[in-house]
């Protein structure tokens, strides 16, 4: 049958009509749908040419309707923002997990997530400064499972040359351009010969083009030993979709934790932003307690995208220079300030340093 | 009482009803337990002793090995614990037909003895056989890998409240090594959950827990991606948990607890996972105390057999050089101690250790003094007789 989810053959052109952009927004669960209005609000305030086509998927639902729906404006739109989607684990296997779903349809294949040392921000680690380029859409993500004999499940996990070639590209890529001299692949080829040992491979041939960066390899248990004992030796790291979990986990955790860090989906014609650590935030949802600093960078990361870099680096100084007042940093930092207040001190630090706001 | 003091009450008990202990008829420590009944049941009574001494297969192992096997020996003599060590080495010879296999007197030690302390062993490459560990793992089918992880006072970490135990699946999981090539370019890996495997560790998790006053046991799992595998060790987990009301039970992803670990380690207790995930967590609880220099480590396998090891490697650079830090293989020694039921002794080496580590002034290298091992072991030595 034919499924309408998977017709990518056609590209629709970028969605910019009278020189404003068009990006889907999906609120998602817990803190999702407060930060989103949030960053509206402020998108609003600091006249960004960008308007939000708003998509809400019901994750207690058990039809994919809702989801589909969203992946075909991400299609249309080409761009955009979401919160993290609830998955109740304690459903069968039949009902997919709608952030992995999303991914994988739209073939975002790298998930890059920036974690570096913020001013103002305690941490028992200084100075540092990671990339961290996860392959997003197969390894131990694939969803393939069975149960042949009662009692005994098999999960597969797949790794290919193809996706694998194209996450170690894309990794060296992004360390030309932006200037970074080293490269560590993260894997466990000494156990699963055949599977991190095809892509520690292909990363290695990879590495051969890129004269200029240097290639380390290095097993995952020993990398998270090193991250808490010397993060800093990190500038950017490689490695399949579990590991990638673990690590951009750990090291989020290192600069701050899961209110500090924006992350970036990338695919061939398609970008997806979130916050870094991609947590639902149930427990504190709706207090106004969250902190909006991931998903506020994490829109400043769509904006660059889109190449309006003057309004991406307006809105980001401002969310810096709030991350160093610490009396308004929010609990996750700490302290006791509101999402309003950090919200409301960022608009006052983007009317003070350019002319473009509406009146407050 | 001190294990000695109990053990001559218990032959004069069995001496008052007929019962012979020399001879062909030599008693069980389990049979004694059966006899006189209200024994705490927390020491497991070892199944060698002879005149109160337990036998302990050591298998010093490769590199630094012997220097620290040597180290622990010294301590454990000046601190008269009631051990007596059985060398072994292990080295893999091939069996008949064609199968790798651990030397049959190292296995028979073993199966006799059934507490073992390890130092490193060799890890070949392209040695035709499959690692030490390994085949160690599967002759005796040590089933959990118990890594208790405390801030150690006098060796600074950015992360000083630590006081955590993780307990890892070791049989299967991610690595039971069942790989293909499916076309060219394409691999799988088979992750393989069983309920068999999962109610063990699950079961052995809460006894721990239970056996050493620890409040809670946390399940790591990713059951949100990995449904029907994960989502059997959970069910698995919180069926254990029902058993066991009185310790309180709870599931974490593995991405949250990785993120809350370095933020704040002190929120968790007992942690209980499949392979992987325990891999790198308890990797990962290791590097927050100090490495693998200061870790101890345990083995719990079918029929009562426990292997206590050290997981750092041979070090063939300062092999022989008496440069080496015991620290790790002298705790699981006194993790194997406490395994035993020798409390007394094993807090008594413990605090001695930390003591010396606390004063700072015969450290070895990596701990940050430039002492030698020797050095080191004769500070502990000396605490060990003021303690005493």
């Amino acid at each position: 049958t034919f499924d309408r989810r998977h017709n990518s053959t056609h590209t629709p052109p970028p969605a910019r009509y009278g020189g404003r952009h068009t990006v889907t927004l999906i609120p998602g669960d817990g803190i999702g749908p407060e930060l989103a209005k949030h960053v509206c609000e402020l998108f609003r305030f600091c006249c960004v040419p960008v308007d939000f086509e708003v998509v809400d998927v019901d994750s207690s639902m058990a039809s994919e309707d809702d989801i589909d729906d969203a992946i075909m404006a991400i299609r249309r739109n080409g761009v955009a923002l979401k919160g993290n989607i609830e998955t109740n684990h304690n459903l069968p296997p039949s009902y997919k997990s709608r952030n992995n779903l999303l991914r994988t349809t739209l073939d975002l294949y790298a998930n890059v997530m920036h974690c570096q040392s913020l001013p103002g921000v305690r941490t028992r680690h200084r100075k540092i400064d990671i990339m961290i380029v996860r392959e997003n859409t197969e390894g131990e993500y694939s969803s393939l499972e069975h149960e042949n004999v009662p009692g005994v499940v098999e999960c597969l996990k797949i790794i290919t040359k193809t996706k694998s070639l194209r996450i170690a590209d894309y990794a060296f890529q992004t360390a030309r351009a932006k200037g970074r001299r080293l490269v560590t692949a993260v894997h466990k080829a000494n156990i699963m010969k055949l599977g991190d040992g095809l892509f520690l491979e292909c990363c290695k041939e990879v590495a051969s083009g890129y004269p200029e960066i240097s290639f380390e390899s290095m097993i995952v248990d020993n990398t998270t030993m090193q991250l808490v004992s010397r993060p800093q030796q990190f500038d950017v790291m490689v490695m399949p979709n579990l590991y990638g979990n673990v690590v951009s986990n750990v090291c989020a955790g290192l600069v701050g934790g899961p209110g500090l860090v924006p992350g970036a989906n990338y695919g061939e014609n398609y970008a997806v932003f979130e916050t870094g650590t991609r947590n639902t935030g149930k427990s504190i949802a709706n207090s106004n307690t969250a902190n909006p600093t991931a998903m506020l960078l994490a829109s400043c990361l769509l904006l660059d995208h889109l190449k309006l870099h003057d309004y991406a680096s307006m809105i980001r100084r401002a969310v810096l220079s709030t991350l160093t007042e610490t009396k308004l940093h929010t609990a996750d930092l700490g302290g006791q300030g509101s999402t309003s207040e950090v919200l409301q001190r960022v608009m006052n630090a983007v009317q003070s340093t350019g002319p473009r706001t509406l009146s407050m | 009482m001190a294990g000695t003091a109990w053990r001559s009450a218990i032959l004069n008990l069995l001496k008052q009803w007929g019962l012979s202990l020399y001879g062909k008829d030599k008693i069980k420590a389990q049979e004694v337990s059966q006899v006189v009944g209200a024994l705490k049941k927390e020491s497991l009574q070892p199944r060698t002793f002879t005149r109160g001494i337990h036998t302990v297969t050591l298998i010093p192992g490769d590199g630094i090995g012997p220097e620290i096997s040597t180290a622990v020996m010294k301590i454990f003599e000046v601190a008269k614990a009631p051990i007596q060590w059985e060398e072994r080495n292990v080295t893999a010879i091939q069996g008949p037909g064609g199968k790798w296999m651990i030397p049959p007197d190292a296995k028979e030690s073993m199966d006799r003895n059934k507490i073992g302390l390890k130092g490193p062993l060799k890890t070949p490459i392209a040695a035709g056989h499959p690692s030490m560990n390994l085949l160690l793992r599967k002759t005796f089918d040590l089933y959990a890998n118990v890594r208790p992880c405390a801030s150690i006072e006098g060796y600074q970490t950015p992360y000083t409240d630590v006081n955590l135990v993780t307990i890892r699946e070791n049989t299967e999981g991610e690595y039971s090594g069942i790989e293909h090539v499916i076309v060219d370019g394409v691999v799988q890996s088979i992750k393989l959950i069983t309920e068999q495997a999962s109610q063990r560790i699950a079961e052995y998790a809460f006894e721990y827990a239970k056996n050493n006053q620890r409040a809670s046991v946390t399940a790591v799992h990713k059951a949100n991606i990995m449904r029907m595998s994960d989502g059997l060790f959970l069910r698995t987990c919180r069926e254990a948990a029902e058993k066991h009301k009185d310790v309180k039970f709870n599931e974490m992803y593995l991405d949250t607890v990785c993120l809350n670990m370095v933020q704040d380690p002190s929120q968790f207790d007992v942690l209980v996972m499949p392979n992987l995930y325990g891999d790198i967590l308890s990797d990962l609880c290791a590097g927050l105390i100090g490495g693998l220099g200061v870790t101890p480590s345990g083995n719990i396998g079918a029929n009562g057999v426990a292997i206590f090891e050290s997981v750092h490697g041979t070090a063939p650079d300062i092999a022989g050089k008496d440069m080496a830090n015991p620290t790790a293989l002298l705790l699981s020694a006194v993790m194997m101690l406490r395994h035993m039921g020798l409390h007394g002794h094993a807090q008594k080496i413990e605090t001695a250790c930390f003591d010396v580590i606390r004063d700072k002034k015969a450290l070895t290298k990596d701990l940050g003094g430039n002492s030698k091992c020797s050095e080191f072991t004769d500070a502990i030595c000396q605490r060990v007789r003021e303690l005493v």
